[in-house]
């Protein structure tokens, strides 16, 4: 080691840059070619330029013309669609990101214990996450129906007259919201890892102090989860105010708009309309409403989350 | 907080409840349990196993209360239905030459940047560890409308070149997930081999990638899983019937033939039954790998 060390020392006393640290960098250059080259061409060129594109007419027919904020103000003094899409979105990650991790976390403690069975169960709850999206969201388009679909025929069965669910516009978000609860198998799993991290010793210290059941969840294993649950809360976050997918196929933003999201609109202006410009300031507002989100998320979390021992 | 009610306990008391705590984890009586996961799991698999029962049964036994499970007798019927309908075999064969193209691309230059920004010691390599890792905050959307630009300009419109392409410049999120997988490689090892002589080439392809067989496994996996499932990308950039993915395939039969409900359980269960079987194949390489691109640290 103590040679090497001379080695490279030796090679710095006659060049300014010993041959080692030129064949290291040369090397990092090289390995790391591929990423440097996506950057530039498919993350920060795009970025720049759609920054760009916000402040103009861009609509890929007739040439560019420059409205400095003039997107950014039709969007929030007369499009009214741009506020209800914005309104269905915050919507649905109000509702649908806490609810998936009440549930995801509900489901990793049932089977954070010793039973039977537990791979079985673990698999049947984890299953519906990996379905592919537009799968899913085709099945559900008919557990929804309000005459044949599963959820209907099962209330009716208990005597409850079902709702019509995505033909309503009163009970289409909230449709969407009870879908969303079924993928959570991929939360719960990280969840289950996190919860057979709780070291022993402190259930046992708080269980010699007489905590009861109650007390440990709320004095050990909650706050022990706390960096479980943020990333359930930044990752919902982020992936609720794209939501995109399971709209475009299933209602299209109908009834009445009432599941028009944001992303949806967005890529409608985009790709329907063409109004490229128009999109990009869209996205930049997304883009700005995610970040300032998670921001917040994390700051009013700083002093909450405890992260373990080491 | 409990502290002073443990102090008031006689000490006799205390060991015995130390004794009882010992290897103590919360739990639940077993009977409530039981009924709980049996009925959540009740819950959850009712929708899948609707769907799939529903795919190879006849006409039928379609609408009958309560619903047939088994379906008798099993029929492909839908299944033929459905690539009569639209051309199936065809949107199978483009999802899996993208998927493949896609888990090549990405296993490979994803694992050339980890290896880059962990184990080579030059200036870059923070740098571009950083800004690989910042653009994962940016959404897709911001970048969607510039590169449709840029692909429309090279005339990639309608090939899978837009969809196959980036995945060989290295994906950040992957590029995360094995440069931490690189650096518990211990440093000896590789300088070991430098002393006798081995490149950076050969430190790279004949020590690491080895050792990291794991992590590339579940790169490629859940890389495959990502091409498989997406439905943006083939949205935007593919235009002609005979060039679409099974996920446009299936929102297109459901966009048009909506009312032909066993055809589309059918396919939705061709494009689902894949990825089931693959999750049971590689299930260690699945959790492990949900649970590392979770939350560490």
């Amino acid at each position: 080691m103590s040679q090497r060390a001379a080695i490279v020392r030796g090679h710095v006393n006659r060049s300014r840059i010993s041959p080692a640290a030129w064949r290291n960098f040369r090397a990092g250059l090289l390995f790391g070619a591929p990423a440097i080259i996506g950057l530039l061409a498919f993350s920060i060129y795009p970025i720049l330029s759609s920054l760009v594109d916000s402040f103009t007419s861009f609509d890929m027919i007739r040439p560019a013309k420059f409205v400095g904020l003039g997107n950014y103000t039709t969007l929030f003094t007369q499009d009214s669609l741009f506020w209800s899409t914005l309104y269905n979105t915050i919507y649905y990650v109000v509702f649908a990101v806490p609810l998936g991790i009440i549930v995801a976390f509900l489901l990793a403690m049932l089977l954070n214990q010793k039973i039977r069975g537990l791979s079985i169960y673990r698999t049947i709850f984890y299953l519906p996450s990996i379905t592919p999206f537009v799968a899913s969201a085709v099945l559900w388009v008919w557990v929804f129906n309000p005459q044949y679909g599963l959820l209907n025929t099962i209330l009716a069965f208990v005597g409850v007259k079902g709702p019509g669910w995505l033909g309503d516009p009163n009970w289409s978000k909230p449709a969407l919201i009870l879908m969303s609860i079924w993928g959570v198998g991929g939360l719960m799993v990280i969840f289950l890892a996190g919860l057979q991290g709780v070291p022993s010793e402190q259930y046992e210290a708080a269980g010699i102090d007489g905590a009861n059941r109650w007390q440990l969840l709320r004095h050990v294993t909650i706050p022990f989860m706390g960096p479980y649950f943020l990333f359930g809360l930044v990752a919902g976050l982020i992936g609720g105010f794209q939501y995109f997918t399971q709209v475009y196929v299933m209602t299209q933003g109908g009834p009445a708009n009432s599941t028009n999201v944001y992303a949806l609109y967005l890529f409608q202006n985009a790709f329907s309309y063409f109004k490229m410009g128009y999109a990009s300031a869209m996205a930049w507002i997304l883009f700005l409403l995610i970040a300032a989100c998670t921001a917040l998320v994390f700051r009013s979390s700083a002093s909450r989350v405890y992260y373990g021992g080491s | 907080m409990a502290r002073t009610a443990g102090t008031l306990l006689p000490r006799a008391g205390a060991e015995q409840r130390a004794l009882a705590w010992r290897g103590y984890r919360p739990e639940w009586p077993k009977l409530f349990t039981h009924v709980a996961l049996v009925f959540l799991c009740a819950v959850f698999a009712v929708p899948f196993l609707w769907l799939v029962s529903t795919a190879f049964k006849p006409d039928n036994e379609m609408f009958v209360w309560p619903p047939v499970w088994l379906p008798k007798p099993f029929t492909i019927g839908h299944f033929q239905q459905g690539w009569s309908l639209l051309p199936f075999p065809t949107f199978l064969k483009n999802t899996v030459i993208i998927c493949v193209l896609v888990v090549i691309g990405t296993v490979a230059s994803s694992s050339l940047v980890a290896y880059s920004v962990s184990r080579i010691r030059w200036v870059g390599s923070r740098v571009l560890f950083v800004v690989v890792l910042s653009t994962l905050m940016v959404p897709y959307q911001v970048t969607m409308v510039p590169l449709f630009v840029i692909f429309k300009d090279l005339h990639w419109i309608n090939t899978f070149l837009p969809l196959i392409v980036p995945a060989f410049f290295g994906n950040a999120f992957f590029v995360f997930l094995l440069r931490q997988f690189f650096m518990t490689i211990p440093v000896d090892i590789t300088d070991a081999a430098k002393i006798d002589g081995a490149t950076e080439y050969q430190t790279f392809f004949s020590i690491c990638v080895p050792l990291a067989r794991p992590a590339l496994a579940t790169v490629g996996l859940f890389a495959f899983m990502g091409a498989w499932n997406d439905f943006l990308g083939p949205l935007i950039y593919l235009r002609d019937e005979s060039n679409y993915t099974l996920s446009i395939g299936l929102a297109m039969l459901n966009g048009q033939y909506g009312s032909y409900w066993g055809a589309i359980f059918a396919m939705a269960t061709l494009m689902t039954v894949p990825i089931i079987v693959l999750f049971f194949l590689t299930q260690r390489t699945f959790i492990q790998g949900i649970t590392l691109t979770g939350v560490k640290g």
